[in-house]
């Protein structure tokens, strides 16, 4: 069995971004960038299949500039078997990046795609249930768990009021919620091994893919900031205020 | 050519961040239908009749469609989808799992939990955790947009729109239904809440998380929250978890008990009328957006703030 990844590079989660004064954009020069970490999860998650003995070869790709091979290369480093740079220097938003992965899925027919469930940077949440849409798939997303037996996948998910258990056809796709499992640091061995695995680059135009973007961004600016209140003596004072000042209570 | 509103209910009765996002529908047409899909709801469906504004109720029932399977949804929608120039539900696990398979069927984008309609077109939402708010305009025939809820008002009641049963497609049988886990609880949910008692790390076990989180949150008749940290080492379940990735929550009154306040947790509640903050390190995060703080051990604050209020309110 054949699993596909795609990672992205974001701006890492410990970074608290700068968003451009003059409205163009959020400021991405001189940034930590890391692979996002819901991604993280999913190399993990087929890692561990493969380590089950479940999936034979892990492929890694990454939809992005140049740069973004480091982020395959961390892929490669915690145990992904080759990657695939699909090279593009401007943004490209989830429906393009599903029809770019739908290229590589008929390409390579793997038989689950393991996706993050979303990208920290835009927050959009789409790409996985785009894929699967295109592909006319199944799809088991924001998983905590995930089972393949029987020739299908059951996924437990996490829902608005707790958890939800579905039973997928195969070939299938899967999106990573936080608790799917806890992803490994590569060891320093393995990232001098990862240097020599193979990473192929393409283009969106080998895909026959047009990536214009469908949104226009008009303006990014800062949220609205609340200012820090008032550190109170005692619970006292705290009951005083909230239903005098504040009347919440 | 009007909006399409899709319910979100339990096939029993709706659920009220129907009537929120009703208000982002009506913010961009007039006409406004609404979609209640699922099994034996027909109940729900005359409720949503009485969201003020609603124009028609559409009714489609099928076994297939009591789960609110993605695939099943996907098909539903798609071209009914067609028949009008935006179509959107609040941004719930079940809208967040299957507007973007509907987005791509149709071939347009999505625009993910907007916070507000500028136009017809042009939309607002949060990105890098709400550290970011981006205006986007679409160029797609047909906008399929989810609602990040707790930024706009609920409709009131007062509509008398008609019920017309649709017709289901087949089920496109790509996955089945095996079961829900579903936490129980007297209080109130935790992203309708208008007092929410948020926990974090520093509870120390879930033995504390019960003892000192629940009754505060039942003497405020509050919803219980939690920190990523307090779900990760087990204090509450997933469905807890208020943040970047989890539930969004703007109530009235939020109190956050032991939490430092990591940005992926501040984009979920930052936008809560009141917030109060309860830490022993003073240098925590938190009290920079808190209005009011309490800095010392929560162990010993806890308690005498609930005698505290039932003196108030006693």
């Amino acid at each position: 069995m054949k699993i596909l990844v795609p990672v992205k590079r974001v701006v890492d989660f410990n970074v608290k971004i700068r968003v451009k004064a003059d409205g163009t954009g959020v400021d991405l020069a001189n940034v930590k960038m890391s692979m996002n970490p819901f991604d993280e999860i999913a190399i993990e998650e087929a890692i561990r299949l493969k380590e089950a003995g479940k999936a034979e070869e892990i492929i890694a790709v990454s939809i992005g500039p140049q740069k973004a091979q480091e982020t395959i290369r961390t892929a490669l480093a915690m145990g992904a078997d080759r990657g695939i740079l699909i090279k593009c220097d401007d943004e490209v938003e989830p429906l393009a990046v599903a029809k770019l992965l739908k290229g590589v899925v008929d390409a390579e027919k793997p038989d689950i795609v393991i996706l993050g469930k979303q990208a920290i940077d835009d927050d959009s949440n789409q790409t996985g249930q785009m894929l699967s849409a295109l592909l006319g798939w199944p799809q088991g997303t924001f998983a905590s768990k995930l089972e393949l037996d029987g020739g299908k996948a059951r996924v437990t998910r996490e829902i608005d009021g707790g958890l939800q258990t579905i039973l997928l056809n195969m070939p299938c796709i899967i999106t990573t919620d936080l608790r799917l499992n806890e992803p490994r640091y590569a060891s320093l061995p393995n990232i001098m091994k990862a240097k020599k695995k193979p990473l192929d680059e393409k283009t969106a135009e080998d895909y026959g893919v047009d990536i214009t973007p469908r949104l226009k961004v008009l303006e990014t600016v800062e949220p609205a900031t609340r200012e820090a209140g008032e550190i109170l003596a005692t619970p006292e004072d705290l009951v005083e205020k909230l239903k005098t000042q504040a009347g919440v209570i | 050519m009007g909006v399409l509103l899709i319910a979100e209910h339990d096939n029993t009765s709706l659920n009220a961040a129907t009537a929120r996002a009703m208000s982002a529908a009506l913010a961009i047409s007039k006409d406004v239908h609404i979609l209640v899909a699922g099994n034996g709801c027909s109940s729900v469906a005359v409720e949503a009749g009485k969201l003020e504004g609603a124009a028609k109720v559409l009714l489609a029932e099928a076994p297939h469609l009591e789960n609110h399977l993605a695939e099943e949804l996907a098909a539903l929608t798609e071209p009914l989808a067609k028949q009008y120039e935006a179509v959107l539900a609040p941004a719930t696990s079940v809208s967040k799992n299957f507007m973007p398979r509907l987005a791509a069927l149709l071939d347009v984008a999505q625009v993910s939990e907007i916070t507000a309609v500028k136009s017809p077109d042009t939309f607002e939402r949060p990105i890098y955790a709400g550290n970011a708010i981006q205006s986007v305009q679409s160029s797609d025939a047909i906008k399929i947009i989810t609602v990040r809820t707790t930024t706009f008002e609920a409709v009131e009641e007062g509509g008398s729109a008609s019920v017309e049963k649709i017709d289901a497609p087949a089920s496109v049988g790509l996955s089945d239904f095996i079961g829900e886990e579903l936490s129980s609880s007297d209080r109130p949910e935790l992203a309708a809440a208008r007092v929410v008692v948020s926990g974090g790390r520093a509870l120390g076990s879930k033995e504390n998380f019960v003892k000192y989180i629940e009754p505060l949150a039942e003497q405020l008749n509050a919803a219980v929250g939690a920190s990523r940290a307090a779900v990760d080492a087990g204090y509450v379940s997933n469905d807890y978890q208020v943040g970047q990735t989890g539930k969004v929550v703007a109530p009235e009154l939020y109190i956050a008990v032991g939490i430092s306040g990591a940005i992926q947790h501040l984009a979920g509640m930052k936008d809560s009328k009141v917030i109060v903050a309860i830490n022993k390190d003073e240098e925590a995060p938190i009290f920079q957006i808190a209005d009011y703080g309490l800095v010392g051990d929560l162990f010993e604050i806890l308690p005498k703030l609930q005698s505290e209020l039932s003196k108030s309110s006693g």
